[in-house]
């Protein structure tokens, strides 16, 4: 079981990643695998996060941009520190 | 896999092949219904596809009732249709244009007939065409020859990790060797519209389908829109599944057409390709039912339908595969996904093996295979209505 990542990441410009195991909790030693060039890294979660919902792979502040696919998913509207969750909570559209 | 072979499918008077040979009873307005469920009823390997529109409508929302009737009749997966309307002007029109296939047709109209004469003559000719349905054999087809399309649904974190670049491999796979693809959702498109619009052929089909986003954006989301959409797009479903943004979800969704293809065309809703083989993108709703209906109306025969928190739907003459990389899903409701992908999550599949084991489940559906959407009796039938009738 030890090299089934608990976090998975789309691109290495990416500033968050998705959980992608069931029952995540608090202070997990994750293994996280960058999907597009298969490099690894670990980091340890913050809180108990949900399976598919992402997590901050590092500190982001209010007004960031979250990058996923390397690309631009929305801002920030609250903080979150390396290893927290991030949802709708604290990331929101720059659409509508 | 560089040579996707062949299945057994339904060659049809046109030369399309079709991989299921229902005989359908096709109401041209909501009032029709009952007598087409009727004759479903009383003659056994025949389906009504009762709808909820059909009267008073104008203009392109008629144009487009018409698009969608006759496209459904004429789908290679009907190998025979019955049409009843409340008059005969509308009927006739519809059984018209699915008659142009070369597939056996008749119309039938209830005003002065009433339901009972009308159900009773409806009933004798379907009863006729289940005998000569029911003699017709498969045979074999080249995969080339299928026209498959995709639409994700109840998407989450996980379809653009694993099952909608499983259905984007196929595309990479299949579209090289001939296929007609299709995808659509224009609204979850918002996010991701810089990318869609470069992986056009040409730069013509790009401005084209920029304009028809901006259209969409502009007519439809900011003249209707009350609040921000965020309780529509995306979805409590997406939500729940750990999807914050339209962005975030249309990046997700364009995995489904893979890493190489270009889409050489725009459809307007339920419009048959015109452009010979290769993907096309259809200006659709991104409501499961609505879609799948359209994509059926054009004349797709098997629909590839990646979930992440596992939406159910069917269709009543095409079949769906669901396709998902989310093990809670397929821990919890395993009934509906004909093809588990969670292997990707686990880094235990790739992107290339998920896709193949996909192309070998298209092949298996168009073979006869139920899906899981068919055993379970999923059969939305959604009509796209654009706006109200006179």
């Amino acid at each position: 079981m030890s090299n089934i990542p608990q976090l998975l990441v789309h691109s290495p410009k990416d500033n968050v990643g998705v959980v992608v195991v069931e029952g995540l909790k608090a202070g997990t030693d994750m293994l996280c695998v960058v999907t597009e060039d298969n490099s690894s890294f670990t980091m340890t979660s913050k809180t108990d996060v949900p399976i598919g919902h992402k997590i901050a792979l590092t500190d982001l502040k209010s007004g960031d941009t979250a990058i996923k696919y390397g690309e631009d998913i929305g801002k920030m509207v609250g903080e979150a520190e390396k290893g927290g969750h991030v949802h709708t909570h604290n990331l929101k559209t720059k659409r509508w | 896999m560089a040579n996707n072979g062949t299945f057994l499918g339904y060659r049809r008077e046109n030369g399309r092949v079709g991989v299921r040979n229902h005989v359908a009873i096709l109401p041209v307005d909501d009032i029709s219904n009952a007598s087409c469920e009727a004759v479903a009823n009383n003659i056994k390997g025949t389906m009504a596809l009762p709808h909820a529109y059909g009267r008073l409508q104008f203009g392109a929302d008629l144009d487009l009732h018409f698009r969608t009737m006759i496209g459904t009749g004429a789908n290679p997966n009907v190998a025979a249709c019955i049409v009843i309307g409340i008059e005969p002007g509308w009927t006739q029109k519809i059984a018209d244009g699915i008659a142009e296939t070369g597939k056996p047709v008749a119309a039938f109209s209830i005003e002065q007939n009433g339901d009972l004469k009308t159900i009773m003559d409806a009933s004798r000719r379907a009863k006729d065409f289940v005998h000569w349905a029911s003699e017709l054999q498969r045979e074999e087809c080249k995969m080339s020859e299928l026209w498959v399309s995709t639409k994700c649904g109840e998407s989450d974190t996980t379809t653009g990790l694993g099952s909608c670049p499983t259905v984007g491999n196929m595309y990479d796979k299949l579209v090289p060797e001939g296929i007609y693809g299709c995808f659509g959702e224009t609204s979850e498109i918002t996010g991701a519209e810089h990318i869609c619009k470069a992986r056009a052929a040409d730069e013509d089909t790009a401005e084209r389908w920029y304009a028809m986003w901006k259209a969409y954006q502009d007519d439809v989301i900011f003249a209707h829109q009350t609040d921000d959409l965020s309780d529509s797009q995306p979805t409590k479903g997406n939500i729940e599944g750990g999807l914050t943004t339209i962005e975030e979800k249309a990046l997700g969704n364009l995995e489904k057409i893979g890493r190489d293809c270009r889409y050489i065309d725009i459809l307007d809703p339920a419009e048959a390709p015109k452009k010979g083989p290769g993907l096309y993108f259809m200006d659709t709703s991104s409501a499961a039912a609505e879609c799948v209906t359209l994509m059926a109306a054009a004349g797709y025969v098997v629909h590839t339908f990646p979930t992440g928190q596992g939406n159910v739907i069917g269709n009543p003459i095409v079949p769906v595969v669901k396709i998902s990389a989310n093990p809670r899903t397929l821990r919890t409701m395993s009934e509906h996904i004909d093809v588990d992908v969670t292997g990707i999550l686990t880094r235990e599949m790739t992107i290339d093996q998920a896709g193949d084991a996909l192309i070998d489940m298209v092949r298996r559906t168009a073979n006869g295979r139920a899906t899981a959407a068919e055993a379970l009796g999923h059969r939305e039938f959604v009509m796209t209505k654009l706006y109200r009738s006179a």
